[in-house]
């Protein structure tokens, strides 16, 4: 099958200005998201992970233009997005559409449940009836599990679970192939997660959609993705099916990521190896030369500052030049040191 | 004797719309050198059983019940005699350490303050000592960057100046809310590993409020359960979670996906937490709950079984963990 999206050597770089800089002074760079690539084929979900600050939420920004982004978005094989006007990419916004983190935050609180889900008709298909668009809100709110008698109230009067419900609405009314959902559960309780990962995994089923799902709870993505990329100060570090990454880590880096996520298990949590990792993650204004994250890896040798690690393997990409499994030697003898 | 008893304590807030019971009927003690966590989402009452301790309460709370503090009430006790206890027997850190810090001050001036006036300290042995400190939660260069400001701090770095702080006076009792939820998890890792050793070298009584129940399966030696106000289960942690004898209990745990489970998978409670200025009469838990009855119109009594633990469920154990 060919891939829905197709990215190739995504960048994102923010000029930064400083107090004192002069007109003529060159800005220096804020380089977010640096050379990611990956293919998205329908009705799949790859998952984004890293820590804060790592590029996750920028990545999705630039894949759909709202910052500016160099490199190549194929959408379905044809079309390059990045390439497109604002005029020209209109057409394409509905077929991308996307979930926020902050579910009351992402909602115009002048606007009543069902204005703010009928919207985005109203941009993008001008052409459909008064009726007829009414009868689309009606229905797509039960397919998201909101009450007919809710459509006249007003954001503040809904929970963060259901808040996310009318996001997820307002995102699928217009029928959009691609899902963008930018930490869509971080903010919510830990019962109301399930029921909206729940929900979004049922719509995926029936709608065929692909989803990209940014978060940093690595065990929520590992229920949800098919695909997982690890990112770290804007770069890939390792990208893998689900079931590889998880069960067989290859990158120092995501091996102390995965470590470090709590077990809700007395027994597994006080039992579990975590691989160490020092430091706070450096400023992307000067990253390290080389490996980004050498500066905090338990491997770290002389040449990972010399060579930028190029993954060749499409399969299991792992950006690292001494990849594999922590030995329980290295583990000691960091313990000890 | 418990280092600190509470008993049947309600803590009652005075809304627009009447009053909004957040905190019912709770009782629970905690020896010296123990861990308990309390485990709840949001609006269950966890924090606002914290505030009752340290008398933090917004004015608008009242509280009944007693909270007895080594054999001394303080609930409702005058800030003179709360000052006296606060910072120096019990101390409290919270999600937000960057809230937390006075942002106008450097990190020096705070925590000499708390030793200069708590424990009658020279300027320069305070300084000498929270330099000490910083050291003790691995803070690189201590010596150096204590004369910096909270925002010259990265998030982790913070919350580790925060219990450094907190911790100056040797309290008996340190109350956790929420330090690790604004933390990346490879923080937060960094920083409950740091609270674990800190709690054996210091030898001081915790409690951990958290909604993370990975982090409380790791950290606490007992754990309570509240939900809309009220404890649910409590317990010693590793039966507990072993075997969950609460429907709510029960519920949370299979909706917390794992990571070291084949597909992670998580089973959704269904409806929605309790609108706590109108909460559903007796349990809870009941408009949620799988196994609810008529009787569930009753608060069931939190009723010991076992050694140490305890459930507030009218349905057999063998029902509900069938």
């Amino acid at each position: 099958m060919s891939p829905l999206l197709s990215v190739r050597d995504l960048h994102v770089k923010f000029p930064i200005t400083r107090a004192g800089d002069m007109p003529w002074t060159k800005p220096r760079f804020l380089h977010a998201v640096n050379g990611v690539s990956f293919d998205l084929e329908p009705g799949k979900t790859l998952g984004v992970v890293g820590e804060s600050g790592c590029g996750k939420s920028t990545l999705a920004r630039g894949l759909i233009q709202m910052v500016p982004a160099t490199g190549q978005v194929k959408w379905r094989g044809e079309t390059d997005l990045l390439s497109l006007s604002p005029r020209q990419i209109k057409p394409y916004r509905s077929e991308i559409q996307m979930v926020f983190q902050d579910p009351l935050a992402s909602l115009n609180p002048r606007m009543t449940l069902g204005q703010i889900i009928a919207e985005p008709l109203r941009t993008h298909r001008p052409e459909v009836s008064g009726k007829e668009r009414r009868a689309r809100v009606a229905q797509m709110m039960e397919r998201v599990g909101l009450l007919p008698q809710m459509i006249n109230r007003y954001p503040h009067e809904f929970s963060g679970g259901q808040c996310q419900r009318i996001g997820i609405a307002r995102a699928l009314i217009v029928e959009p192939k691609l899902l963008i959902c930018d930490e869509p559960v971080s903010a919510l309780d830990v019962s109301i997660q399930a029921q909206v990962i729940e929900l979004l995994k049922e719509l995926q089923r029936d709608l065929g959609l692909a989803m990209i799902f940014i978060a940093h709870d690595l065990s929520v993505v590992k229920n949800i993705s098919d695909e997982v990329m690890v990112l770290y100060l804007g770069r890939v570090m390792e990208k893998a099916p689900k079931a590889l990454l998880y069960d067989n880590p290859q990158h120092p880096y995501t091996q102390a990521l995965l470590s470090a996520v709590p077990i809700p298990d007395p027994v597994a949590e006080r039992a579990k190896q975590i691989v160490p990792m020092t430091g706070d993650m450096p400023s992307p204004m000067n990253p390290p030369s080389g490996c980004v994250f050498r500066g905090r890896c338990p491997r770290a040798q002389a040449d990972c500052a010399e060579v930028v690690p190029q993954p060749d393997d499409d399969l299991h990409r792992v950006a690292c030049i001494h990849p594999g499994p922590m030995r329980d030697s290295e583990l000691a003898q960091h313990a000890a040191g | 004797m418990s280092l600190l008893e509470i008993d049947k304590l309600s803590v009652t807030f005075d809304g627009e719309d009447g009053p909004v019971h957040a905190v019912n009927d709770l009782s629970l003690s905690i020896n010296r050198g123990e861990t308990l966590g309390i485990v709840g989402e949001s609006g269950s009452g966890k924090s606002q059983t914290a505030f009752s301790i340290m008398g933090l309460l917004a004015p608008n709370g009242r509280t009944g019940g007693s909270i007895r503090f080594d054999g001394q009430e303080i609930l409702g006790a005058k800030p003179k005699v709360l000052n006296k206890i606060r910072a120096e027997r019990i101390a409290m850190i919270f999600q937000d350490p960057m809230t937390s810090l006075n942002p106008y001050m450097r990190i020096s001036d705070q925590m000499t303050e708390v030793l200069t006036l708590h424990q009658g300290l020279s300027k320069r042995d305070a300084l000498a000592e929270s330099v000490r400190m910083l050291d003790a939660v691995k803070i690189p260069a201590a010596k150096e960057r204590i004369r910096l400001f909270p925002h010259e701090f990265s998030g982790g770095m913070r919350q580790r100046v925060m219990i450094a702080m907190s911790l100056l006076c040797k309290p008996d009792l340190l109350i956790a809310d929420e330090p690790t939820t604004a933390l990346d998890v490879t923080v937060q890792a960094q920083i409950m590993d740091l609270l674990g050793d800190l709690q054996k070298d210091f030898g001081m009584a915790t409690i951990l409020i958290t909604h993370d129940l990975g982090v409380v399966a790791g950290f606490c030696e007992r754990v309570l359960v509240m939900y809309g106000g009220r404890v649910m289960e409590q317990g010693p942690t590793e039966p507990l979670f072993a075997e969950p004898t609460h429907p709510y209990t029960r519920g949370l745990l299979a909706a917390v996906p794992r990571v070291d489970d084949e597909d992670a998978t998580m089973k959704a409670i269904p409806g929605n937490p309790p609108n706590m200025a109108a909460p559903p009469q007796g349990c809870p838990f009941r408009p949620r709950c799988n196994y609810a009855g008529d009787d569930c119109r009753v608060m069931p009594p939190l009723a010991a079984f076992d050694t140490g633990r305890a459930r507030a469920c009218h349905r057999p154990i063998a029902e509900v963990t069938a």
